[in-house]
């Protein structure tokens, strides 16, 4: 296997542990964003255009906006109680 | 290694796994839940990989060329892009238990009530 | 059950579930060696037969456009569920919120980034068939022209231009058209689904046949199901910024 591909599968694995072991969840949607990014360089070494056009798309923009609306709505409701 | 790919699909699935178990926040569980759900995108690219292939386009390389699998391609396009949407669903549910328990912790909210 | 009880739970179902995978994983033709007929068959017979030089969207709406159906239709109940859940609180729209971005460097560039995401966004659902794109991808971008009217303008910019009676005839529309266009193929004859249309000349935007229609209608699905969960998830914010 191409070294290329063993250090992105790296990233890639160090990434989705980040992301599940971060408690706070405003640190968790910023680095699932960069997870998203990383399996974006993932799909591209695996020669998959559409399908990491479609992960930027979605990690980039539609993912963060739900997450953080969903976050900040419920930090609003408890600052005003 | 030949089955790396693959050892790292498994890898990324269990991490998921213990996300969704020790989470603490309602939120948190749903964004490990999607965790989970790209260790099978990782899957099922790999096995379409072929060694040497190419993006499976044929706008302008030779028909002969050898390319890598666009069936599984498309598998993983449209889970993607509706990933997101069943991700919202979950998030909506997960507000809508706050707005009734007034707490986003998994270990509080265990009675089913009216 | 307490925490520790959990952990030991998990660690035991997670060292059997590992052990497994490992297994069933380690059986699997070695990374690079795709043994299997259908992606050698499908790559050499769709720019041939089909005449779709992407055939990665050749599968999603030609050969296999019945999962994509139902893909799409998951989409679709998905943001009705969003709707149906969020818009119970809410009696009346939120007024009177101001939220404007001050900075005219900003709202500059945010207005300028939104017609350039809608330009790209119908270059890569119309180009599908050519270059790597289609429906879905597009249909998003399109959806994230929107979004970023919300985020760098302000809420009462993107309420006129994308009130909640704009998203959701679109998505219907898009997902009726689906289902219609192969009703269509029916009624010529063929199967469900199936290509009823002159396939045209492979590589030019005119090549695909009626299943143009089809990723049309799907990045419609897309752009107007997106929309409704963006707007109802913006609304929720500023229904608690208002009070």
């Amino acid at each position: 296997m191409v070294p290329l591909q063993s250090v992105c599968l790296l990233f890639v694995a160090l990434g989705a542990l980040a992301v599940v072991v971060t408690q706070d969840v405003v640190r968790q949607a910023i680095l699932f964003s960069i997870y998203g990014f990383s399996l974006v360089v993932l799909f591209v070494i695996f020669q998959a255009p559409d399908v990491a056009l479609s992960a930027l798309v979605v990690g980039g923009i539609a993912y963060p906006l739900v997450l953080v609306s969903a976050i900040a709505r419920v930090a609003a409701q408890r600052k005003r109680k | 290694m030949s089955v790396l790919p693959y050892l790292l699909a498994a890898w990324i699935f269990l991490a998921g796994l213990y996300g969704i178990v020790s989470s603490r926040n309602l939120i948190h569980l749903v964004v490990c839940v999607s965790v989970c759900q790209s260790a099978t995108y990782v899957l099922l690219l790999a096995v379409g990989y072929k060694k040497g292939g190419t993006a499976p386009v044929f706008a302008d390389i030779p028909s002969s060329r050898r390319v890598v699998d666009p069936v599984v391609q498309s598998l993983t396009l449209t889970d993607l892009v509706v990933a997101v949407a069943v991700s919202a669903l979950l998030l909506s549910l997960a507000l809508k238990v706050y707005d009734h328990h007034e707490s986003l912790d998994p270990g509080e909210v265990t009675e089913l009530a009216g | 059950m307490s925490t520790r009880i959990r952990f030991v739970i998990f660690a035991l179902g997670a060292l059997g579930l590992g052990a497994l995978l490992v297994h069933g994983v380690v059986d699997l033709p070695s990374f690079g060696n795709y043994p299997g007929p259908y992606g050698d068959l499908i790559a050499k017979l769709a720019p041939k037969e089909r005449h779709m030089v992407n055939t990665v969207t050749a599968v999603v709406f030609d050969y296999r456009g019945f999962d994509t159906m139902g893909e799409e239709l998951l989409l679709f109940g998905a943001a009705s569920a969003v709707a149906l859940l969020l818009r119970e609180r809410r009696e009346e729209d939120v007024h009177g919120v101001d939220d404007r971005v001050t900075s005219p460097a900003v709202r500059g560039v945010g207005a300028l980034a939104a017609v350039m995401l809608l330009v790209i966004g119908l270059n890569v659902v119309s180009h599908g068939f050519i270059t790597p794109g289609g429906g879905f991808q597009g249909g998003v971008i399109l959806a994230s022209a929107f979004a970023v009217v919300f985020l760098t303008v302000e809420y009462r910019a993107y309420r006129e231009i994308a009130t909640t009676s704009f998203g959701e005839p679109v998505e219907a529309f898009g997902a009726g058209a689906y289902v219609g266009l192969g009703l269509v193929a029916l009624g010529f004859g063929l199967s469900f689904l199936q290509n009823f249309m002159e396939l045209g000349i492979p590589g030019r935007l005119s090549s695909g046949g009626s299943a143009i229609f089809v990723n049309f209608s799907s990045a419609l699905a897309v752009f107007g199901g997106f929309l409704v969960i963006f707007s109802e998830y913006i609304e929720e914010n500023m229904r608690e910024r208002h009070q």
